[in-house]
């Protein structure tokens, strides 16, 4: 067996591909926040309660409807969205002339209630979501066995955060988004209208989370509590990345799951602080995050 | 006239504290600790023991939020920490309650310079996610730490001889020692929001480019309030150990930095008797409901929705906020 470090490649590369995993969900999320908050100045603690949401309905269309999981990888995210849509307009839209910590705050009041409301009906413990009968088994790559449930998830959110990065940085809608981050008065005097495009911004970011929440279904259980541990590592994702760009926050995601897929080899028992860690090196070393343009 | 109400759309956490009137202030003061001193006769002593721990934690919380401007996400670590470390000192070493309890103070300070260190290096919501991941981090330290003991907690802590004299297993004698510490740790954080210091605070909340321009080292400053912060929280949580003979998982989580948050936004941001007031009303809504079976996440997500979209001032705030008014006209 071929070694590297005194460890076999096998598990060596078995655990960077569930560092990738992971990264493609920290890349996913992040990239959503960083979204939310380049346009909204909102940090949306409820991500990982829209993440947790977007998996709970994938679920609940297959328990109760029978839908499966290619029409819930369109049905999740645009409910999700439409959810994000109806909560920007009741309420975060009225707080946008305050501090942004109170975004902050209404956010983890709602990622609460979201939270309470599906472990009251359904328990903390986890729900498993069968793959896909097209995705299902595994292919042999010669050197390690790939389930192909985790190669889609590889690719699909690579699609998607190059899917969100051509929208902002290479369409007229993001560069309208792009303007009304740099000066949002100047644009809806050109006759934008700078209210819609909040709201769909903030659908935007919720939907990418609904979006995550039903790709991760199959992965991981279906549980009340998938989001909220999930949000602070995001949190520390960011604070690494610094929010000033869009590529930032997907190139940080992918390279903190792999970090993490690293750590678990040589470390285990550091592999849940090791986010945390860098992020204080980088608090040290860069503190405005490794592509932060603010100071 | 129009000036001020664009002004009110405008409330941002720095103007939510209103200032308060000194007779009312002290008339409010007085009547509480009678109350006090009286309600252990009325009310089941360990019910008021715990609204006492908390109204602590969440006056010390206020002492950076509210008087420095600082949100931290991270306070359940000081508070989670220091019961740890009290409960360990107690029953493993055989501490005496009131060694025990200033380790654990201690213990909250030297995590608060740590934590404090890092979060100060950035501002507004990057101080509260920083501050948020480090208490993470600290979670999942306590869960793999051998002397925590994981899952299970530390139990069965003693409360010991305070002093070696005052036995604390008798129930009155453990409540007017916590009303005791209760009030001390009040009163220091009124000193300190009242000093010369708390000035520099407060005018660091308001203006930090000009506190800065003025020649003051913010940055000493700053983690000067979160380590006197982080120890208040630590004698709050060591005294919640002794209480409770107990230190667990649950003190260290973000959910309890939550709580402490809802309890200081309820009551009213940057107040003395605001986060007193909003923490015996989250610890008194919280027994009500362990019993009748709803969750308690949804509640307290609510009132924090509710806090945020039409009542930033908190209760008090906004008592304030209406006697200044009348004043003001009248």
């Amino acid at each position: 067996m071929t070694m590297i470090f005194g460890i076999p490649v096998q598990a060596l590369l078995g655990q960077l591909l569930v560092g990738l995993i992971n990264g493609s969900f920290y890349a996913m999320l992040s990239l959503g926040l960083a979204v939310i908050f380049g346009l909204l100045r909102v940090i949306n603690f409820a991500h990982g309660a829209q993440y947790m949401l977007g998996a709970f309905t994938g679920y609940l269309l297959l328990t109760h409807l029978g839908i499966g999981y290619w029409p819930a990888l369109v049905l999740a995210p645009l409910i999700v969205g439409l959810f994000g849509v109806v909560v920007e307009r009741l309420a975060l839209s009225r707080l946008y002339d305050t501090d942004p910590l109170y975004g902050l705050l209404f956010t983890f009041g709602l990622a609460l209630v979201l939270e309470g409301i599906f472990r009251y009906y359904y328990g903390v413990s986890g729900n498993p979501y069968a793959v896909p009968p097209l995705l299902a088994g595994g292919t042999n790559l010669g050197f390690m066995f790939l389930p192909n449930y985790r190669g889609w998830v590889v690719i699909a959110s690579a699609i998607v955060c190059f899917g969100t990065w051509a929208l902002i940085e290479k369409t007229r809608l993001g560069s309208y988004l792009r303007a009304a981050t740099e000066n949002p008065r100047l644009v809806q005097a050109f006759g934008v209208n700078v209210p819609l495009l909040l709201t769909l911004t903030y659908g935007l970011g919720s939907a990418l989370a609904g979006l995550a929440g039903i790709l991760a279904a199959p992965v991981y259980q279906v549980s009340p509590l998938m989001g909220s541990d999930l949000i602070i590592v995001v949190f520390a994702v960011v604070v690494v990345g610094g929010m000033g760009s869009i590529l930032g926050a997907i190139v940080t995601g992918y390279m903190l799951g792999l970090a993490e897929g690293l750590t678990k080899v040589f470390y285990p028992e550091a592999s849940n602080l090791v986010v945390f860690v860098i992020m204080a090196i980088v608090l040290l070393v860069r503190p405005a995050g490794l592509f932060g343009r603010d100071a | 006239m129009a000036e001020e109400t664009s002004d009110m759309a405008a409330l941002s956490l720095r103007e939510a504290s209103a200032k308060p009137s000194a007779w009312l202030e002290w008339t409010i003061v007085a009547l509480g600790i009678l109350a006090l001193l009286a309600a252990p006769f009325f009310v089941y002593p360990i019910f008021l023991m715990k609204m006492l721990c908390f109204a602590l934690f969440a006056c010390a919380f206020n002492l950076l939020l509210g008087y420095t401007g600082l949100l931290s996400f991270g306070h359940a670590t000081f508070f989670g920490g220091a019961a740890y470390f009290t409960a360990h000192a107690v029953k493993v070493w055989g501490w005496p309650p009131e060694a025990g309890i200033l380790l654990g103070m201690a213990g909250a300070a030297l995590l608060g310079l740590v934590m404090g260190f890092f979060a100060i290096r950035r501002q507004g919501i990057y101080f509260a996610m920083i501050t948020l991941a480090l208490s993470q981090m600290f979670f999942f330290f306590c869960v793999q730490a051998p002397f925590t003991q994981g899952e299970d907690g530390i139990q069965g802590v003693p409360r010991g001889m305070l002093f070696g004299v005052l036995d604390l297993n008798v129930s009155m004698n453990m409540y007017y020692f916590v009303l005791a510490v209760v009030l001390i740790g009040v009163f220091a954080i009124w000193r300190i929001v009242n000093s010369p210091f708390g000035m520099i605070l407060c005018s660091i909340r308001e203006n930090e480019n000009r506190a800065i321009s003025l020649g003051y080292s913010v940055a000493s400053y700053k983690l000067g309030a979160f380590v006197m912060s982080a120890a208040l929280a630590g004698l709050a949580g060591s005294l919640k150990a002794i209480v409770f003979q107990f230190a667990t998982l649950t003190d260290v989580t973000w959910q309890m930095s939550g709580e402490v948050i809802l309890m200081t936004l309820l009551g009213g941001i940057g107040t003395m008797v605001g986060p007193i007031i909003g923490a015996s009303l989250v610890v008194g809504l919280e027994n009500t409901l362990a019993t009748s079976g709803f969750p308690v996440t949804i509640a307290t997500g609510l009132i924090f929705m509710v806090c945020v979209l039409v009542f930033r001032r908190g209760i008090v705030g906004e008592v304030y906020a209406r006697l200044f008014n009348r004043v003001g006209k009248g």
